[in-house]
């Protein structure tokens, strides 16, 4: 038996690995790490096993290969002859078009709902609530089929509006056509079109009115122009009301910068305003407003705009109340108070639920599958998979496309959060 | 240090050190993860298809989500129908008991996964033979239990009498679907336009059509006898004179397990072989009981020779699977028939000798 002259080493053990609190946390993170590592092997492995067990291959050359079947509603040029890939992009702008049609719908919505859930008006804050409960409680899947029936079985048949009596007749001066296939309403056509009026087919009795891509790029380069010069002359305003406390009055030069820029690009391509009309089995011309994207439109923005009006009501009671006391102080009508006092505090509070908001309606618009909308579920997800039984890489691309969108539509709007927080002086 | 008391050990270091319970309950439940990781891993491989269904104790069969004469569950929530018939003759010639499917309603656009997953053994769902579904598609057809095309649909005020008339109606499809193809490239050969409303099931359709949401109906002309009938006045309505493609329906199942083909296959030929030689499901309880004098009929009903042995089955396995709903002509009689609300004709579907298509190779 020793004795014990000097303290002991502090030796390391492996056991120290777990029971010691400066090591332990790397064990853990190490062990995960190996677990994650396997867990993804063990996938990747059951998959490729499985594909062999199926002799099925993996590979993406069936986006090259002719689709075969037909679109109903394209944003671009489809025909059936083209590619499975082409059809995925008609899908995905499909998608595109009905999440930025409900995001900017549902936000109208919400934010009117949720101020007017707060008015001192009982009937009014009332009638409010009973809409946000109404449809905050009810599924989506369901105002959508119900939306998609009330189209489909109330409205009139387009053979209806035919005859010198006519069941049902257009409406706002035989402009629109509300039918149970959908809405026809108005569209905009250029006589003098750039990209030429020969390709059109030209219905008996209409002179061809084309629509082509140079035309719209051509006005969109004219507002957006319109719209940067109304930017200069509004920070000119805010500039001379700095320096001399009185803001010039300006709209009608405004007005003039975006009106007048417009008229002359509209009358170079000859712009009409070309109504739809009863031609065979169904109208024609206009833009027809199918009954599917109606109710996924309508559905995604009602039940959104729920969640939005109680994100606003939120926000804008998380503004002191001193805030609007202030402003009634100096003499701000309740009006200009909410627009120019609480809404912009309200912001901060606002944007990043509503972040959440946006991308919860973006990949609820894949509901599109009840009511045979074609967004990219349907037809990348759908049909082609179907065709072409490459499911795992149809999944794939599919799943990529959603993660992809919601990313982006998560920077862009942590990108207006980031401008809205508060600064710091 | 001679002799170490229990729990204790020296630790990779030479320390000496007493474990504590709880490091003992620690270090098991580790193993025990580790256990779990390995028995993952080693899961994958599969039985045969055959072994699969008879451990399970009922087949998976995948039919419509409801076509009536096809697949339809009746009042009682009973399925019945024309496909139904060939689960119910496949379960009957493996187990000996025709109820002993689990039905799984399938859509246009699901069917397929759900064959290729392992979901269901044996689809039978009014589903073209094609040829890329049979080889890219790696699924195996078992034959034809209806010769069928595509036809059109139209309430007849419409006033149309021909499809070449129908440009720029609205058409409703099935998704997913060999009409939605044969559509596209009808339409396209002829120069007309049309605006495709697409849907998932055949109610749906229905409703879709009936509510003159659109135009036309297109599917097979089978289904689109069997829907008509399910109206309130199927008279208002009628189908136009084209056939626009061949339709070969039948059952199938998945690559690479040969010998449960060869079962679905072979229920299906002993179905049609009964009709042909004049057994049916009144007299195969008589016939199947003893050898008769013609060989044919004693080999299928396996009073002779080893068939059902051949195929992994009991020598009773195609009387079973005759007796389950009749045979090939009963099954068409009752579900589909002329005497049926749906009234189809045999017209193709005939036997060979009567100058039709259905044939089954010898059995021997």
């Amino acid at each position: 038996m020793s004795t014990l002259t000097d303290p002991p080493k502090p030796a390391f053990r492996l056991s120290q690995l777990i029971y010691d609190t400066r090591y332990r946390s790397i064990t853990i993170q190490l062990v995960a790490l190996v677990l994650m590592v396997l867990g993804i092997g063990w996938l990747v492995n059951n998959t490729v096993q499985n594909l062999a067990a199926l002799g099925k291959d993996f590979n993406f050359g069936f986006l090259d290969n002719p689709a075969g079947y037909d679109i109903n509603q394209k944003l671009i040029d489809y025909d059936s002859q083209m590619s499975h890939g082409r059809a995925a992009l008609v899908g995905i702008l499909n998608t595109l078009l009905v999440a930025i049609l409900g995001c900017v719908t549902a936000t109208v919505i919400g934010v009117i709902a949720g101020v007017l859930r707060l008015s001192k008006n009982w009937v009014v804050s009332r009638l409010m609530a009973v809409y946000v409960e109404g449809f905050r409680n009810v599924p989506l899947l369901l105002w959508i089929i119900l939306i998609f029936s009330i189209m489909s079985e109330s409205m009139p048949q387009p053979r209806d509006f035919r005859g010198d009596e006519p069941a049902a007749s257009m409406i706002l001066s035989d402009s629109v056509a509300v039918t149970n296939r959908g809405i026809w309403i108005p569209r905009l056509g250029f006589t003098n079109s750039l990209s030429g009026n020969e390709a059109v087919a030209s219905v008996e009795g209409v002179p061809a009115v084309a629509s082509g891509g140079a035309d719209w790029a051509l006005i969109g380069v004219t507002l957006l122009i319109s719209i940067v010069a109304i930017g200069f002359v509004r920070s000119r305003s805010t500039r001379i009301q700095e320096a001399t406390g009185v803001r010039p009055t300006t709209w009608y030069l405004q007005l003039g910068i975006l009106v007048i820029p417009f008229a002359i690009v509209g009358l170079f391509l000859g712009m009409t305003v070309v109504t739809p009309f009863l031609k065979g089995f169904n109208f024609t011309e206009g833009t027809h407003l199918r009954n599917s994207l109606i109710a996924l439109w309508l559905a995604l923005s009602l039940y959104t705009g729920s969640f939005i009006a109680e994100i606003v009501r939120a926000g804008i009671l998380a503004v002191s109340k001193g805030q609007s006391e202030a402003a009634f102080a100096l003499g701000m009508r309740p009006n200009r108070t909410m627009n120019l006092v609480i809404l912009p505090q309200a912001m901060r509070v606002i944007v990043p639920p509503l972040i959440s908001q946006y991308l919860n309606l973006t990949k609820n618009s894949s509901l599109a599958i009840a009511v045979g909308y074609m967004d990219v579920r349907a037809t990348l997800g759908g049909i082609t998979i179907n065709q072409t039984g490459r499911e795992l890489e149809g999944m794939l691309l599919l799943g990529g496309f959603y993660l992809v969108l919601s990313l982006l539509i998560s920077s862009v709007m942590n990108y207006f959060n980031n401008r809205t927080q508060l600064r710091e002086r | 240090m001679t002799h170490k008391p229990l729990g204790q050990k020296n630790d990779l270091l030479g320390n000496v050190r007493v474990e504590t319970q709880e490091e003992v309950k620690m270090k098991k439940t580790v193993f025990l993860g580790a256990l779990t990781i390995a028995a993952l891993t080693a899961g994958v491989g599969s039985a045969a298809t055959l072994d699969d269904v008879k451990a399970r104790g009922s087949l998976n069969c995948g039919v419509t989500t409801g076509l009536v004469g096809f697949a339809a569950p009746d009042a009682n929530g009973v399925w019945e129908g024309f496909d139904v018939g060939i689960c119910r003759a496949v379960a009957a010639a493996i187990f000996g008991d025709p109820t002993a499917v689990e039905f799984v309603p399938t859509t246009g656009q699901t069917r397929f996964t759900a064959l290729a997953s392992g979901e269901i053994d044996l689809l039978a769902r009014n589903t073209t033979w094609t040829f890329s579904r049979d080889t890219d598609l790696k699924f195996e057809f078992v034959g034809v239990n209806y010769y069928d095309g595509q036809g059109f649909m139209v309430p007849k005020d419409l006033g149309v009498s021909s499809a070449k008339d129908l440009d720029g109606a609205t058409v409703c499809i099935q998704t997913g679907t060999t009409t939605e193809l044969n559509l596209a490239d009808f339409f396209r050969t002829n120069g007309i336009s049309y605006e495709p409303v697409p849907i998932e099931t055949n109610a749906e359709a229905q409703q879709q059509y009936l509510a003159g949401a659109c135009d036309v109906y297109t599917t097979d002309a089978s289904g689109l006898a069997a829907t008509r009938a399910t109206f309130a006045a199927p008279q208002d309505h009628t189908l136009l004179p084209e056939i626009i493609s061949k339709e070969p329906l039948g059952p199938l199942v998945r690559h690479g397990d040969s010998e449960w083909g060869d079962i679905a296959r072979w229920t299906l030929n002993a179905l049609v072989s009964a009709e042909e030689l004049g057994v049916n499901s009144t007299n195969i309880a008589e016939l199947a009981a003893a050898p008769t004098n013609n060989p044919e009929v004693n080999r299928l009903l396996g009073t002779e020779g080893e068939l059902g042995a051949m195929i992994g089955l009991d020598a009773n396995w195609a009387a079973n699977a005759i007796a389950a709903g009749g045979n090939y002509g009963e099954l068409f009689e009752k579900n589909i028939g002329e005497n049926t609300p749906i009234g189809l004709a045999r017209g193709l579907n005939a036997m060979w000798t009567e100058g039709g298509l259905i044939y089954s190779p010898p059995f021997r």
